[in-house]
């Protein structure tokens, strides 16, 4: 089979102080349709710009990146753009809702900028779905933080994407919220058959997914192996 | 087509949720107050023009010594405009055996055109007759006939072949500016009864004239139709070519106005400019959004750049509406005061507030889009990426230089343009520098004060960037508009300083050489006056330099107008006292035998000469020839006696002359000129009053148009004021939370924000007096020709404004930053 993303000998170096410094340094990865992957490690350790360089929001240094069969390097910043529109749907630890825009226009908006006809009423439809079917016309300041992480899971499967990546998702919510976040998280990636792939740096959490990695100081200690 | 329309719902998202009030408003409100200042200057400017043409009876004037071409009339009627000719001649009017040489005007219905004609029969007061005309065999005949040859209402004179009843006595009369200076008793006649008195054969010598009054555009259109088609030997004059002193004070107002519209676009670019800036720093997240989302750059651009249009679009056309309701009460307003009623304006100024409005938002708002193209992806996972880089300086740039172009397209004149572009360049650059300074001197001050003030320092020092453009746009917008106060009371001050109430009010002209000391002491001994009695000839210039004037080598109407005609010349050994050399030196009393001229400046301009030039004169056959000694510059608008040409006494007391007076008749005095006329038959009473009542009039209508002006001005300042608060309203509202959550009370923020307010209001205000200062003296001398003096209230005003005005309206401004709980702030702003 062949794998949604795939890292190759992933670099990325940053110069800090005049000093190189690895901060993703010779990573290789395999993530297969329907799986559930957890990066944990502590602060610092690279999780997010792992991520980043995943989702082909940045660049790395050297190795390579394949999403969805396309090796993002080979593409132009607005090719990994449309991939990405493709491809993923992302989840933010700071929610990342737009606070001009109410919750469904929020969720409507992917829809939107891919054409989708019936952007409305999907959008409705999914934010029925995490629960929020009554706060459709509310905007996130006027929502807690544990309703606005679920406006931004509803976003994230707006479009039906093959990958979900999440960045510390209960990052900002406290345990309980957390919780009910990762489960809905979860189930909705079941519905969907989708592939998440998700940073954490909680261990109940990496613990539902069917595989950890561990990173530490950039380097990928617990490689492919469950 | 699909991103106009995803753009579009964008739009109507961001405009209901706020985020595009700001910019929509301090758009609206530019492009209102443009358009009101220029809707109303417009409808000022036709008020002051048709004021001013009731002083010429009609909006153009054409001039013929033979009967003009029907064709003329015929196309002012077909271009929907009135036209009416009259005729003017000499006869002698026959009273008994009493004769005198009178200027008679045949004059059709309708006449005048603009302006009224003021009679008195004798049983009532002066009355006016707005349209009316001297009845089939009447006349009206002006005051200096009935003195001089006694004559009552009722009565009957000889005409030629006929005899006609004298109905009236002419109080007033617009052809009067068309004849000042040429003319002697003068009546008015009706058209028809002219070939009745058998007094116009071939060869008579009679002026022809049509007067034309209409629509602006259509006068304007009709004036350059007729342009082209001038046989030789027509004039054509509007009220600007007939009377130098009301062409000065027109173009000064006209001046003044254009000038307070672009202080308007100057302080509404400011506005604007910040305004976008906070839009644009607003949008990174959303486009770093759309960039994650898989929205392909130009995609975000286009999004965006609908989103810009859009609110262009929609703030232009309610600033244009909300101008011209505006301009509506305010010409409402203006007609229940003191009743003139504006002339209505064209749509035109307010459609091109609106283009103004749209271009300069694109020109600040399209360079800052280009670069939010280009906000990584990476924005949503790292905040810290992305801000508006040097993309955004070079923005600002082009802006500017958008701008600058705009100005002068607008300002339709280089140099006034550029004197606004210039110190507006000069303001903001000084003051950036000086605040740049100013913070770095702050930093040793704050050691040893309190708490908020060492907070209030240190909050304008940890923005410096943002600090600098607060109080570069205040000052820019005060030093407008202290520049506005005082050139406007320097303007007013002027005018009513060249019109005291004693200003002169009737002239005599045609006093023999044995006549002036009698006339002085009959004139000092009844009113209490001495005027300065100024000999002249009639001298018609034939050469500059030995090259005889060819009046078809000027291209300027006026020029070729002025070389054709006789003009007087004067002479004196003293400079009149209401006359300043500009070039030169004044032909002193040791020189005084030698030849020499001293020339007006304005006319030595029109008909290129220069100093030192020789010019030839021909008075009544005999020439001399003078060099140019001295330039002057003349108060035309004071209506004391003045000369477009002196010369030294020695080169023309050989001549034979006439003397010239003007003086101040006090209201109830009229038997001093009917003894005047008595004693002195040839003598020539010309009654300006009415005239200088006009003026006086024009002059209360501008001031009032300039006082609504200055207030728009004001209301553009205080929106800079509030674009720059609402620019830093986030930073502001997580600082009070952070504070207020480490246990400040509401006091204590309060004196800190007070100190830094207070602080960019002084600086603001000084460097605005500075700059109002120096601006105001170069545009006084330059550009409105008016004396300046250095007005040290300036100062404190500035100061006081910057100072209590900025920390008054900041406080207000900020007050929901105030009452905002900590907890909803901080939530507010995750």
């Amino acid at each position: 089979m062949r794998p949604i993303v795939e890292a190759v000998g992933l670099v990325k170096q940053v110069i800090s102080d005049g000093r190189a410094l690895n901060i993703v340094d010779d990573v290789s990865l395999s993530v297969f349709p329907g799986e559930s992957v957890a990066i944990v490690g502590v602060s610092g350790s690279g999780k997010s710009t792992l991520l980043g360089l995943l989702a082909g929001l940045d660049t790395p240094t050297s190795g390579k990146v394949v999403l969805d069969g396309q090796e993002l390097s080979t593409l132009t910043e607005d090719g990994r753009a449309a991939v990405r529109a493709r491809v993923l749907g992302f989840v933010f630890q700071s929610f990342q809702l737009l606070p001009a825009l109410t919750a469904i226009e929020n969720v409507m908006l992917p829809l939107e900028l891919a054409g989708a006809p019936d952007a409305r009423r999907t959008a409705n439809a999914l934010l029925d779905r995490v629960g929020l079917g009554q706060r459709l016309t509310h905007y996130p300041k006027q929502l807690s933080g544990g309703e606005q992480q679920r406006v931004a899971i509803a976003r994230a499967f707006a479009t039906g994407p093959k990958l979900l990546l999440a960045d510390e998702p209960t990052g900002n919510l406290d345990a309980a919220t957390g919780a009910r976040i990762v489960e809905l998280m979860f189930e909705l990636n079941r519905e969907r058959g989708a592939t998440l792939l998700l940073v954490t740096h909680d261990e109940s959490i990496s613990s539902r997914c069917q595989r950890t990695l561990r990173l530490a100081a950039g380097r990928l200690l617990s490689g492919e192996l469950v | 087509m699909k991103d106009v329309s995803l753009g579009a719902r964008l739009l109507v998202r961001m405009l209901r949720a706020g985020e595009l009030t700001l910019l929509a408003f301090a758009l609206t409100l530019a492009v209102a107050s443009m358009a009101t200042v220029g809707l109303f200057s417009d409808r000022t400017r036709i008020a002051l023009e048709q004021e001013a043409n009731r002083l010429l009876g009609a909006d153009l004037v054409l001039t013929s010594s033979r009967p003009l071409d029907a064709d003329l009339r015929k196309e002012a009627v077909a271009r929907g405009l009135s036209a009416i000719s009259t005729l003017a001649f000499r006869s002698m009017v026959i009273r008994a055996e009493n004769t005198l040489l009178a200027e008679i005007t045949a004059v059709e219905p309708g006449y005048p055109l603009r302006g009224t004609t003021r009679i008195a029969t004798g049983r009532s007061e002066e009355s006016e007759v707005p349209v009316a005309i001297p009845a089939t065999g009447t006349l009206w005949a002006d005051e200096r006939l009935f003195g001089q040859l006694g004559l009552k209402v009722g009565e009957q004179v000889g005409l030629g072949n006929r005899r006609f009843t004298v109905a009236a006595l002419l109080a007033q009369d617009p052809s009067l500016t068309l004849s000042v200076l040429g003319m002697g008793p003068r009546l008015v006649m009706s058209r028809d009864d002219v070939a009745s008195t058998g007094l116009i054969a071939p060869g008579s010598r009679v002026v022809h004239r049509l007067l034309v009054a209409g629509a602006r555009e259509s006068v304007e259109s009709y004036r350059q139709w007729a342009m082209q088609r001038l046989p030789a030997g027509v004039r054509l004059e509007g009220v600007r070519d007939a009377r130098p002193e009301i062409r000065n004070a027109l173009e000064r107002a006209e001046r003044f106005m254009s000038l307070a519209a672009l202080t308007a676009v100057a302080l509404a670019t400011v506005a604007v400019m910040l305004a976008g800036r906070r839009f644009q720093h607003r949008q990174l997240d959303v486009c770093a959004m759309l960039r994650c989302l898989g929205a392909s750059q130009w995609r975000v651009f286009r999004l965006q750049l609908v989103q810009l249009v859009g609110v262009g679009v929609i703030a232009s056309l309610a600033g244009a509406l909300l101008g011209y309701a505006s301009q509506m009460l305010l010409g409402h307003w203006l007609a229940s005061m003191v009743g003139i009623d504006l002339p209505q304006p064209g749509v035109a100024a307010a459609l091109r507030a609106s283009v103004l409005g749209l271009v300069l938002l694109l020109s600040f708002g399209l360079p800052p889009l280009l670069s939010l193209r280009q906000i990584p992806a990476l924005r949503v996972l790292r905040r810290e990426l992305g801000g508006p880089g040097t993309a955004g300086a070079m923005a600002y740039v082009l802006g500017a230089a958008c701008v600058a172009a705009l100005v002068l397209w607008h300002a339709g004149d280089i140099r006034l343009g550029g004197y606004v572009l210039a110190g507006s360049a000069g303001t903001l650059f000084a003051a950036g520098v000086l605040t740049w300074l100013c913070l770095r001197l702050l930093k040793s001050v704050s050691a040893g004060v309190g708490v908020s003030w060492r907070y209030g320092i240190a909050s304008l020092r940890r923005r410096p960037l943002a600090t600098v453009w607060q109080v570069v746009a205040l000052a820019l917008g005060l030093a407008a508009v202290l520049t506005l106060t005082l050139i406007r009371s320097d303007l007013l001050r002027a005018w009513q300083g060249n019109l005291p109430a004693d200003a002169p009010n009737r002239f005599l002209i045609n006093i023999q050489s044995d006549e002036v000391a009698p006339i002085e002491s009959l004139l000092g001994s009844r009113l209490g006056t001495k005027p300065e009695f100024y000999p002249m000839v009639r001298a018609r210039l034939v050469a500059i330099n030995g090259t005889p004037v060819d009046p078809s080598q000027y291209g300027d109407d006026r020029a070729r107008r002025l070389v054709e005609r006789e003009f007087n010349v004067s002479w004196t050994e003293t400079l009149p006292a209401h006359n300043r050399i500009t070039a030169g030196v004044w032909l002193r009393a040791a020189t005084a035998a030698e030849p020499a001229l001293s020339v007006e400046e304005g006319i030595a301009r029109t008909l290129g000469v220069k100093l030192g030039d020789r010019l030839t004169y021909d008075v009544a056959g005999e020439r001399f020839v003078a060099p140019v000694t001295s330039l002057r510059k003349v108060e035309w608008d004071s209506f004391r006696v003045n000369f477009f040409v002196i010369g030294s006494p020695g080169l023309l007391a050989g001549y034979p002359a006439t003397y010239i007076t003007s003086f101040h008749l006090p209201p109830r005095s009229s038997d001093v000129v009917n003894d005047l006329i008595a004693r002195f038959p040839t003598v020539v009473v010309i009654d300006v009053a009415s005239l200088v009542f006009q003026v006086q009039a024009m002059i209360e209508q501008v001031s009032r148009a300039i006082t609504f002006i200055f207030l728009f001005t004001v209301a553009a300042g205080v929106l800079v004021l509030y674009a720059g608060i609402v620019a830093t309203h986030d930073e502001r509202l997580r600082e009070v939370a952070i504070m207020r959550t480490l246990g400040a009370n509401r006091r204590q923020v309060l004196r800190a924000y007070a100190t830094e307010f207070a602080l960019i209001g002084a600086l603001a205000g000084l460097f605005a007096a500075a700059a109002a200062t120096g601006l105001g003296y170069f545009l006084s001398r330059n550009l409105l020709g008016l004396p300046y003096s250095s007005d040290p209230v300036v100062w404190l005003l500035g100061l006081g404004v910057g100072v209590f005005g900025v920390c008054g309206a900041g406080i207000f401004f900020t007050r929901r930053v105030l009452a905002t709980p900590p907890l909803a702030s901080l939530r507010q702003l995750a």
